[in-house]
């Protein structure tokens, strides 16, 4: 169980991070696109014999670039690209499991998570990989923040937007498959997606937001296992029920007004002077 | 010494001639305000200007071109018509000002490549080593230090121009380019705003490319005129401008289609 909690929070702070990104950029279904591609690597890596995280990575992040791509020609919509991307690497995927024999335990741990049952060495690359995309977050995380805020704004600053997005791509992608684990498949996009929408009704600045996600996500993640392991409960459920409850939670206390809530001029977008 | 010289610049879209041939310099100091009707390729020259559209023509910052053109494109601040965000943006303005410093290696290194040709122009933050003091004092300049910590999509129209404005500050520009700022926000905040553009230009020096439909402003704080509708039609001192009556007129008239324009939609 100690496993199980430390790979659980080091993929709690990756998901959140990443996902206040990935939420601005109105990315949310991209980590949901990309399960579901990484779904079709893993069986390729289980059809073909070979560990199937790395052919999970492998195609997930293939299908991230590809979905990137999918994006940016004006023929297909964001949303439309994503369904896209999910039903072939799901319809791969199917295909493979099938051929090999059907549904085994290993698939079912992939699509609904098996924190419980993590091993040493999963549990050691899990933290190897959540310290490199930190890093690399932190790092990067000003130019992030300029290309998400607006993207035609970053470039005229003089960053390279192409390169970053692609690394942001890249990043998403590598978040998914390790988080893997931890919510499986079908879950994956709950970690992403809650604890940031919940946080940014906090109204705070950027580095609160991404700390008060990162808190709510580590707690949801911490108390879901160990409610999981004492109530014999399936753990990715208990996790995502817990954060939703978290969000639920925010959401009540800003109608009640204990937390400030921002004064949004416009319901969609704002622009400015127009 | 002229900052930016554009030289027979076009740019088309479709086949379509949105700026045909143009031509002008921009002295250091000076404000130049750019007059044309909606659709006259005000933006799409500005647009060019940042390299952001492919152009026949040429363009020179300080006397650079070309690839040293494109290492000091990270000095010019531009503020254009609309900046288009989440409206819930987890980020605080000084949050968006520092944005203006994101780039620092690539400002830093076209501050070295000015510096080594010998020009300089006026660098009000240049001896202030720290980032946060230097987006305090640019949020003092367009008189927003109060708001330093309040959240990006609280902030009403004139404000975010303003904030828009510090985020160019910041990073010392050589040369700053206003793509009409004021169309619907209120007087009060007009007035701020003229007010911080007269500042920076009389008082920081910074030289300033405006493009605007509000004449009674260009005469009271340009330099500078130009009159363009995808070809260049006047270029001169502001004192030649508005004592051509037929100009005056014809803009004038432009000016007020436009803004009509703007009530229908």
């Amino acid at each position: 169980m100690q496993k199980a909690l430390i790979a659980g929070i080091a993929v709690a702070i990756i998901c959140s991070f990443m996902g206040t990104f990935l939420v601005l950029r109105r990315y949310s279904l991209f980590g949901d696109g990309i399960a579901h591609v990484s779904f079709g690597g893993i069986s390729i890596g289980l059809f073909l014999g070979i560990a199937p995280l790395w052919t999970a990575f492998v195609v997930a992040i293939l299908g991230g670039l590809g979905l990137q791509k999918l994006r940016q020609s004006t023929k297909i919509s964001g949303d439309a690209a994503v369904a896209v991307t999910l039903v072939s690497g799901l319809a791969i995927g199917v295909i493979l499991v099938s051929a090999s024999g059907g549904f085994s335990v290993d698939i079912f741990s992939f699509l609904f998570g098996s924190i419980l049952l993590i091993s040493f060495e999963d549990t050691a690359l899990i933290i190897g990989i959540s310290a490199g995309i930190i890093a690399t977050l932190v790092i990067l995380q000003k130019q992030f923040l300029h290309l998400t805020f607006n993207e035609e704004q970053a470039k005229i600053a003089g960053l390279n937007v192409s390169v970053l997005n692609y690394i942001f791509v890249v990043l998403a992608a590598v978040t998914v498959v390790t988080s893997m684990r931890l919510v499986g498949i079908l879950l994956i996009s709950a970690l992403i997606v809650i604890p940031n929408i919940a946080a940014m009704m906090f109204g705070k600045g950027f580095k609160k937001t991404v700390g008060i996600s990162i808190s709510m996500s580590v707690f949801s993640v911490i108390v879901g296992i160990l409610l999981s392991y004492y109530l014999n409960l399936a753990p990715s459920g208990t996790i995502v029920i817990i954060a939703v409850s978290l969000l639920l939670g925010t959401l009540a206390a800003r109608s009640a007004g204990l937390i400030s809530k921002t004064d949004i001029k416009t319901p969609s977008k704002i622009s400015h002077n127009s | 010494m002229n900052i930016l010289q554009v030289k027979d610049l076009s740019v088309s879209y479709h086949n379509n001639l949105a700026v045909d041939k143009i031509s002008f310099d921009v002295e250091q100091g000076d404000l130049l305000g750019i007059i044309g009707p909606n659709g006259a390729g005000k933006t799409t020259l500005f647009r060019a200007i940042l390299g952001l559209e492919s152009y026949i023509g040429n363009i020179k910052l300080f006397g650079f071109e070309d690839s040293n053109y494109q290492k000091i494109l990270s000095l010019i601040g531009y503020v254009p018509q609309k900046v288009e965000f989440e409206p819930n943006f987890p980020a605080t303005v000084s949050d968006v000002v520092s944005m203006g410093l994101v780039s620092e290696k690539k400002i830093k290194e076209g501050e070295k490549l000015i510096e080594q040709s010998g020009c300089s122009w006026n660098r009000i933050y240049k001896d202030i080593k720290n980032n946060g003091e230097k987006i305090t004092l640019a949020l003092g300049t367009v008189g927003l230090e109060h708001l330093k910590d309040r959240r990006i999509g609280e902030l009403s129209g004139g404000e975010l121009q303003r904030v828009f404005i510090a985020k160019s500050l910041v990073k010392d520009p050589l040369l700053l380019i206003l793509d009409e700022p004021v169309t619907s926000a209120d007087v009060e905040s007009q007035t701020k705003f003229y007010n911080v553009i007269k500042k920076i230009n009389e008082e920081n020096k910074i030289t300033i490319v405006w493009s605007s439909h509000d004449l009674e402003a260009l005469s009271k704080y340009a330099t500078r005129v130009a009159c363009m509708n995808r070809t260049l039609f006047f270029h001169g001192t502001k004192e030649k401008f508005f004592s051509d009556e037929n100009l005056v007129k014809t803009y004038t008239e432009s000016a007020m289609q436009m803004h009509m324009h703007h009530h229908d939609v």
